[in-house]
Formats: C-alpha cells, structure tokens, sequence
C-alpha cells in the first residue's frame, strides 16, 4: 500500500516529526516505534508524583470497593447484552476524567455477554442475587446459539467424564477463552479509518480465492472485523471523540488506545484480557508533547495514570465456580514491557517508568498486571527501579526476555500470566491445564478414578503388587499420558472451532494481520506432585494401600527420597521428563486451524481446586492438600532456599513448554538484604542469575507472613494489599479463605 | 604424579585422601552471610555455646553429616553460572568452621580457586589462632562476630573468653583482610552504651573492618533449643527496637564506622 497524498494530509499534524517510512505504507508499528522511541537509560529522579485529581479520582473508586467485595460484584445490567455500542456513555466523575470510557454506563457496573454460554450469565446472575432478563433469555436459550451450548454438542462422553472427574479443569468452554491481544496501538497511530481500509483490501483479496470452508470463513471473520472497527468508532464517537483519524497528542494516542482496548473488553469476557507493549509507543507522543513544550512531566504522568485506574476497574460477570479457579477477579490486564531490541537498544522509555509509578500514585493493585521482559543488559537505572517496586509492592513480575526474543521477536507481549506472542501477528487458543498428579494415579489404578471407583478411561489395567516398581509405573504412566493428550486435544479443538463459531473476537481480530500465526496453549498442573512421586518410588520404596475394591487408596514411603525443588538431578530429571514427554503426546495430535502446539506449566490458583479433586498421592500429599502452584516445587520440600528451588524449575526445558513455566517466590525481606539499597542491589542479582540460568517466569513477592496473617483478621486495613500468586497478582483480601491460608502455609523464603 | 601434584589443594597434597569434614547443610542464602546471592556450608561442632544461639543444632560436630570436600564442590558448582551473573560468592560458616581448619581450607582454597567465587569465612575468632596464613589467603572476606566488649559479658554470652577474638582480629588486620564486624544487639544483655562503644573503638581502631552488622536479637531458634532439650534462658528478653538499634548504630557511626 503506497500513501497517497491525500493520506498525507490527513496524517499530516499527527505525524509530524515522527520517522521512518515502512510504518507509513502498511501496518506496522513495531517499525514506528523502532524508528521513533526514545529509549531512557537514567533513573526514576524524573517521575512525578500523584495530582489532587488523579487521587480524588482514584478515591472514589476505592470508596466504593469494600461494597463491591462484599456483595461480589457492585451492579449489573441484565438487560443489555453487551456489544462495543451497547452502553450510553459512563464516567467515574465526568468532571475529573481525562481518560474517559467504561465497559457499561457507570464505573463496577459489569455487563452480561452471553455469547460464551448462557449457564454461565445466569449463573451468576443468580449467585449475586439477580434474575436473568426473561427476553434476553429466551433469545440466548432459542434463537441465537452460544458457545457453551456448541461444544457441548460436539463433546465426546469420554471428554465429559474427564471434565466431571477433574483430571482437565478449567476448560474455556463455557466462558470467553481470553488470550488475545489486540494490537490496540493501531487505533492510534492509523486511526481507525485507515484500518477498515486495510481490511477492505484483505477482503478483497480473500474474495480472489477459492471458496474452500477456511477462505469462506476468513471472508466472513474479516467482514465481522469491519464491523467491529465501525461499531469502534460509534462508541468513541459517543463520547464525544472523532478517532478515524490518527491520534495527534500524546492525551489522545492514549485515549484512542484505551478506547480499542475498551471496545474488546466491552465484547468479550475473556479469561485474559492482556494490553500488550504499549509504553515505548505512548512514549513517542508523550516526549514529542514534552519537547514541544506542550505537557509537563506531572501531565504525562496524570495521563498514564488515569488511564491505569480505567485498565485497574475492568470487570466481568463470572460465576463462583469460575472464581474459585482464578481467584480475586483477575482480568489479566498483562502490560509488557522493557527487554532489549534487536538492535540492542533497550526497550525502556520514561513512560515504562510511568507505568511502574502507578504502583505508588495509586498504590499496590493487581491490574494492570505489569510484566517485566528482565535482561542482564537492561539500563541500571530500570533494574534498580523494577526491583525497587517489586520489593514496596510485590505487584511485578519477571519473564526471561533473553529467552523469549529469539523466539518471537522483540514486539513481543505476554497474554495472562506467561504466554508470550508476538503483538498482532501471534494468537492463541487457550487451553487451561490437565493434571498430570491424577494421571499418575489413573496410570495405577488402571483408568479408575482414585476418589469415585468410577472408570473413566477403557482400556487399562491396574499395578498389581503390593510396591510399586519404578519401571513398571513409568511405562503405564506414559501410556496413560499418551491417552490424556489425546483427549485433550480433542476437546481443544471441539471448543476452538465453536469459540470461532459462536464468540468471535471481532474487535481484537480486527487489530490483527490477516495472516497470524495461532497457537493451541496446553497446559499441565502438579507437576512437581508426580515428579516427586515418581521420585519416592523410583528412590524410596512405595507401598500401595487399597480399598476392598482393589483401588488404590493411599501409599506408604518407607525410606527418603529427593525432592523436586533442590537443584537436585536425580528428582529434578523427572519433572523435565514430564514436560518434554506430554509435550511430545500432545504434538501427536492434529490440531484446530493446523495451531502449533505448545503447553505451559502454570495453575492460577487452581492448584488448590486441583489438590481438592485429586486422591493421595505416592509422594506422601493426602488427599485434598493443595498442589504447589505453576511449576513450584512442593511446599516445605525445597530444603536449600529459594534459589535452589528457582533452578530446579530452571531447568524445565522452555523448548517444551513454550506457554510459560511460572514460578512463584515469597521472600521475607531480611533475606534480601538488610539495607533498602542492598535488597535491590541483590533482588536485580537474584533475577540476573535467574536468568541466566535460563529461568524463564519469577513472581515476586517481598513480604512478612505476619503482615499476611494480620489481613485475614483485619482485612479493612489492608485494601491494597496485593500479593503475586502463579502468574498475576491478587488483592489479598479477594482471595478466599482456602487460598489465603495455602498462601501463608507456601514456603516462606526468610533468614534465620 | 606430577599432574596430580600441580593440580592438587594444600590438604589433599599432603594426606593424598579425600578430605573430609562433618557438616551440618547447605544453603543458598541473599543478603546474610556476605555480599550478594552466596553458597553457604554450614558445618557442625562450635566451641562456643551462646545464649542467642539461633542454631544450636550445629554445636556438636558429631551431629553433622560426614562429607567430602569433593562433594561441597561439586554442590556449589552447580551455582556458579548463577552466583557469577547475580553477583555474591560463597561463605564457610557454622557451628565454628576453625573447628575443622583443613576441611574449611580445603574447602575455601577449591572454592576460590576452582570455581573463581568470591570467598567469606564467618566466624567468632575464638579459634582464630588455628587460621594458617594460607588458609587466609584463600578468604577474601571475613565475618568476624565480636558478642561484646565486656569480659564478663563475653564469658556469659558465650561461655568462652574473648581474648582470642581480639588477637584474631588484630590479625587480620595486620593481614589487611576484608572484614565485617558483626554484633548481636540483646537486650539487658549485650546493649550497655559502654560495651557497644568498647566494640566500636576496638574496631575502629583496626583499619580493616569496612562495616559493621548490628544484628537484633530475635527467638526464631527457640524451637531448635526445645526440640534439643536445652534451656533457652533468653526466652523472656525481648527483641530491640527500631530505636534501639538505631542508638547501637549511632555509636559505631561515631567511631566512623558504617554501620548497618
């Protein structure tokens, strides 16, 4: 696409003085960013404190969550089914916005978006004490078909029973699948115009094709995607913004952006709802403003900051059960930011400062969830900054940039926790997690379920014996793995193909290139249950105890055994195993829209849920205790401090695993150091050798067990309390009670 | 042979075995035992029994795991890639590692230089005088605790005279050794101004010491002295407060010290 000179007039104001050229002919703002950031090498002496308006705005907000806690949700409208245009305008206070835009007409108000299943907006309903709207049930039970009820009729009895036995938990198909990021700086730098022309011209060219079922959908998908933009543009408009044109201002490059972003989470109620790397493209409006003398630092601070308070009440309508799996009303907010380029510039501008200054502007919260691409070649000044946040806040995160450039590029971004994608060209079909725990225990007891007696897998018989043979297990277990995968897949692609189908993501798509690249984003939890029970039997000796079924019930460890989490080969070979070995069963399988398959090793904070549903196991867990989250080792078992732990899950190979590996630390802040300056000094170190141990995920929390102990009796002080679990943060007091406690009982890593 | 003999450590040169030494664990350890993200062998046996002792369990040397020096090695390599980009390096701690002076040569010349860590050696000084000259050479650092100026209170503390301590201290300071000075801050105990302030001159006084650790008293080891069937007899004491720290500090800082 070559620029006309009309173009160039239009674009003229907004991009004057910006560089380059590729960006201006096609898509392509990796280039404009490239060719026009300024990356900032010093330290945070130039950050801007909180305006009297921001803090009276973010006041009012915080007034009103004790309310919303309490009762669940604060309100919703039942009526309205929510489109990009569905809602009048809202404002937190129309008076002290800069950034205006929410989801419905008023600030915690959450809207129902019944195209992910209808169970599920009723159900919800109901828990919070709301009758559903009896019309817009009967359209979404009778005339329009959800997700939900598509791939429930395409399930297998075998994927239903492995859903109600809990060996897959998790699975999106009765709520939105999250995961993909729209590339939301188009908007801004295009404007909105320009992208409906570029995918008029898509369609154009899908039109030159033979009708074959993918060029038939791909026409119609892009058509929704036009749509989409125009419905954008309506609800911009709504509020008083013309965004067809380019943004010309950094007020306005961040207005535009937050409007996209709000457009998909208007629409759709995914499980992740990330932003992507937007700080070094915000940064280019926001310093040519500065050097034009047209903002001060305390005005660009106030814009990113009241844009962060609208990404932190994004909220979405979902069920108990829902919250029991991702606990604390996570939306996954994911912002990226920082990692080298590929010149080797470094991805830092003053504004990835800004967006960490949020955390003390506003204090503590878990949303945005702000993900650090962490390089030992970063500037000294962002490291000591970073860390110096994740200390006072323990609301960071960490993800190894040296291992995800080479595989995705450097305008790379994470969706949810570790999922990393390259922005507009990657998406994913997220696919929750199996237990690998329970499959050894089905490997056992020969496909009967270990807390039911129900056979839920045909065609495997039981261990005998009264120990169980290392051997032996080992090749059950990769049976049994092998059977799992298969299922798995299975039900991924019945739940992709109707998420297509039934719950496009008309608008994040839309801010996609025609062509991408998909994923199909497995995922495994109690991992380092089954590598240490494999351990016990392969180095201990494991007595099986069984009901007068035949079933195995328990087990009896007669001698040691060494544990995952100790930088110790014998065990730590084992968990690799696992992941390389599942990785290799559920590549067998074909996948929806030829996806590549990858898997993480990540558990929200279903490991509770998943410990719950999951029988004794034969590393001496009882019954119902909780897994470990993410790829952590066991609770307690990781004898040598947190490093030690951190390199046994180093070296889970992310070859296998390329969805994220997620670790999570809690270190109280004696063993960081015993100066202020020292702990950051020595934190920066700690994720430098982390990394460079090929570490690839750290969450970060730098806390006391008694300030944690002393929120569950008296939550009222402590509304900002956010704590890291596996891959997001939460607001402590959310949590429920079971989690708050497995929180407290994990390892804390102190000093003695 | 000629190899073997190029290659082979002071300890190992001369018994031509491995040598071995009774430790009681390993640990990885940020902020604590030295600068930076460090590998920390603890061995087992002190002479020294003290009130506050957090880790009473490695009094007694005969409590400790028999290990080869091979084996400490062979446990901290596999930290060097990531001690070398977090920075930090590796400490000799106890129990007393003097108690065991060619096991903890041994261990701190491979240390140094097979696997190029930074080394630190923490100990009381009371057997300070068992510290060869080359073992020292092999110590980059030395965490040197002073638990009073006091006679008498040194006696009570530790149930040892401090004399020794001094004499090591001075020591290394004619050595021109790294240290770090480090006091336990306890209450009705060791927190006289007038003891605190004899530690602070003698330090002072020495030119080496590049700073000072004034550590609180806390009773995070009062369940390792149940479970031995010992007395913990500071039970009642109370940790210092912010306060009171502050004031130990103060008193270092006068004798231009750095005190943290």
């Amino acid at each position: 696409m070559t620029a006309t000179p009309a173009e160039t007039t239009v674009h003229g104001e907004a991009w004057d003085g910006f560089k380059g050229g590729l960006w201006r002919d096609a898509i392509d703002v990796r280039d404009f960013v490239q060719q026009n950031y300024t990356p900032y090498e010093g330290d945070d002496s130039f950050l801007a404190g909180a305006t009297e308006r921001t803090t009276q705005v973010w006041q009012k907000l915080l007034s009103m969550f004790p309310a919303e806690n309490e009762r669940g949700i604060h309100d919703v409208d039942v009526k309205t089914p929510s489109r990009i245009d569905a809602f009048r305008p809202g404002y937190i206070d129309a008076g002290r916005d800069l950034i205006v835009g929410l989801q419905t007409d008023a600030p915690l108000k959450r809207a129902i978006m019944p195209n992910g299943g209808w169970r599920m907006v009723e159900g919800a309903l109901n828990a919070y004490g709301y009758e559903a709207d009896p019309e817009v049930k009967e359209v979404y039970t009778h005339l329009r078909k959800t997700h939900n009820e598509g791939v429930f009729d395409a399930y297998t009895p075998e994927i239903r029973a492995c859903r109600s036995s809990g060996i897959i938990t998790g699975l999106p198909d009765a709520y939105g699948r999250g995961r993909i990021i729209g590339d939301y700086r188009r908007v801004a730098l295009y404007g909105v115009d320009r992208l409906i022309a570029a995918k008029e011209a898509d369609k154009e060219l899908l039109g030159q094709e033979w009708a074959t079922e993918d060029i038939i959908r791909a026409r119609e998908e892009t058509s929704e995607q036009i749509k989409a933009l125009g419905e954008l543009k309506a609800m911009a408009m709504s509020y008083g913004y013309d965004i067809s044109a380019p943004a010309a201002t950094g007020r306005e490059a961040v207005q535009w952006l937050y409007f996209a972003y709000l457009a998909a989470v208007k629409e759709q109620n995914g499980a992740a709802m990330s932003i992507g790397r937007i700080d070094n493209f915000l940064d280019v409006y926001l310093q040519r403003d500065i050097e034009s003398g047209r903002i001060t630092e305390a005005e660009a601070q106030e814009f990113i900051d009241d844009f962060v308070i609208k990404l932190r009440i994004v909220r979405f309508l979902r069920t108990p059960e829902y919250n029991e799996l991702y606990s604390g009303d996570p939306t996954w907010v994911t912002w990226s930011m920082a990692g080298i380029g590929e010149d080797g510039r470094p991805l830092v501008s003053r504004t990835t400062f800004r967006a960490l200054q949020t955390l003390y502007n506003l204090g503590p919260a878990p949303e945005p969830n702000l993900t650090v691409f962490w390089s030992r070649e970063l500037p000294r000044g962002f490291k000591d900054f970073a860390a110096k946040v994740a200390i006072d806040t323990s609301a960071i995160q960490f993800e190894s940039d040296d291992l995800m450039r080479p595989k995705y590029g450097d305008d790379t971004a994470i969706a949810c926790c570790v999922s990393a994608m390259a922005v507009g060209k990657q998406m994913q079909f997220f696919g929750a997690r199996v237990n690998v725990a329970k499959a050894l225990l089905y490997a056992i007891n020969g496909g009967r379920d270990e807390k039911t007696g129900k056979r839920v897998v045909e065609g495997f018989e039981p261990i005998e014996g009264d120990y169980l043979d290392y051997d032996t297990v080992a090749e059950r277990y990769d049976a049994m793995l092998g059977w799992l995968g298969k299922t798995y897949v299975h039900a991924l692609n019945v739940i992709h193909y109707m998420h297509d189908k039934y719950a496009y993501e008309r608008v994040e798509m839309a801010l996609h290139d025609r062509e991408i690249l998909r994923t199909m984003a497995c995922g495994i939890a109690g991992l380092s249950v089954a590598a240490d029970s494999l351990s016990a039997i392969k180095h201990a000796k494991v007595k099986v105890i069984r009901d007068e079924t035949g079933l195995a019930v328990d087990y009896e460890i007669e001698g040691d055994y060494p544990a995952y989490g100790n930088n110790d080969e014998r065990a730590d070979f084992i968990a690799r195993r696992i992941v390389s070995d599942f990785m290799g069963k559920i590549r067998q399988h074909p996948t929806y829209r030829n996806a590549v398959h990858t898997q993480s090793v990540l558990t929200i904070t279903s490991n509770v849920v998943y410990g719950k549903k999951t029988g004794n196991t034969p590393d001496g867990r009882r019954a119902g205790e909780p897994f470990a989250p993410g790829a952590n080792p066991m609770n307690g078992r990781d004898e040598h401090g947190y490093i030690a732990s951190a390199l046994s899950v180093a070296k889970l190979d992310y070859d296998d695993a390329e969805d994220g590996i997620s670790l999570t630390n809690t270190i109280t802040p004696d063993a960081l150091g015993r100066t202020p300056g020292e702990r950051i000094q020595n934190l920066s170190g700690v994720l430098d050798g982390f990394m460079a141990s090929d570490g690839f995920h750290m969450n970060v929390n730098v806390l006391d067990k008694a300030t944690l102990q002393d929120a569950m009796e008296h939550p009222e002080n402590y509304p900002q309390l956010t704590i890291r679990v596996s891959g997001y943060a939460v607001n402590f007091i959310r949590l429920t009670r079971d989690q708050q406690l497995d929180v407290i009982n994990r390892t804390f890593h102190g000093s003695l | 042979m000629t190899s073997l003999l190029e290659t082979a450590t002071p300890a190992a040169a001369v018994t031509r075995r491995p040598v071995t030494g009774s430790i009681h664990s390993w640990d990885l350890s940020t902020g604590v035992d030295g600068p930076g993200t460090r590998f920390v062998t603890f061995l087992s046996g002190c002479p020294l029994t003290c009130l506050y002792c957090h880790n009473p369990d490695t009094w007694r040397m005969r409590d400790g795991k028999r290990t080869t020096a091979d084996d400490v090695i062979a446990e901290a390599a596999k930290y060097t890639r990531f001690i070398s980009a977090a920075g930090g390096g590796a400490t000799v701690s106890g129990g007393e590692p003097l108690l065991q002076p060619v096991f903890t040569g041994e261990v701190l010349h491979r240390l140094k230089h097979e696997l190029g860590l930074h080394t630190a050696l923490d100990t009381s000084g009371f057997l300070g005088v068992r510290a060869t000259d080359a073992l020292l050479r092999d110590v980059d650092l030395v965490l040197l605790d002073i638990k009073s100026w006091d006679r008498e209170t040194y006696k009570k503390v530790t149930g040892r005279p401090l004399r020794p301590t001094l004499d090591f201290a001075r020591r290394l300071a004619d050595l021109g050794k790294d240290v770090w000075v480090r006091f336990v801050l306890v209450p009705g105990l060791t927190d006289d101004p007038e003891n605190i302030e004899g530690v602070a001159r003698f330090v002072a006084s020495l030119g080496n010491v590049s700073r000072v650790d004034v550590l609180p008293f806390h009773k995070l080891g009062e369940a390792k002295w149940d479970a031995l069937g010992k007395d913990f007899t500071l039970r009642g004491t109370p940790s210092p407060t912010p306060g009171q720290v502050a004031a130990a500090k103060e008193i270092f800082a006068a004798q231009g010290l750095t005190a943290v």
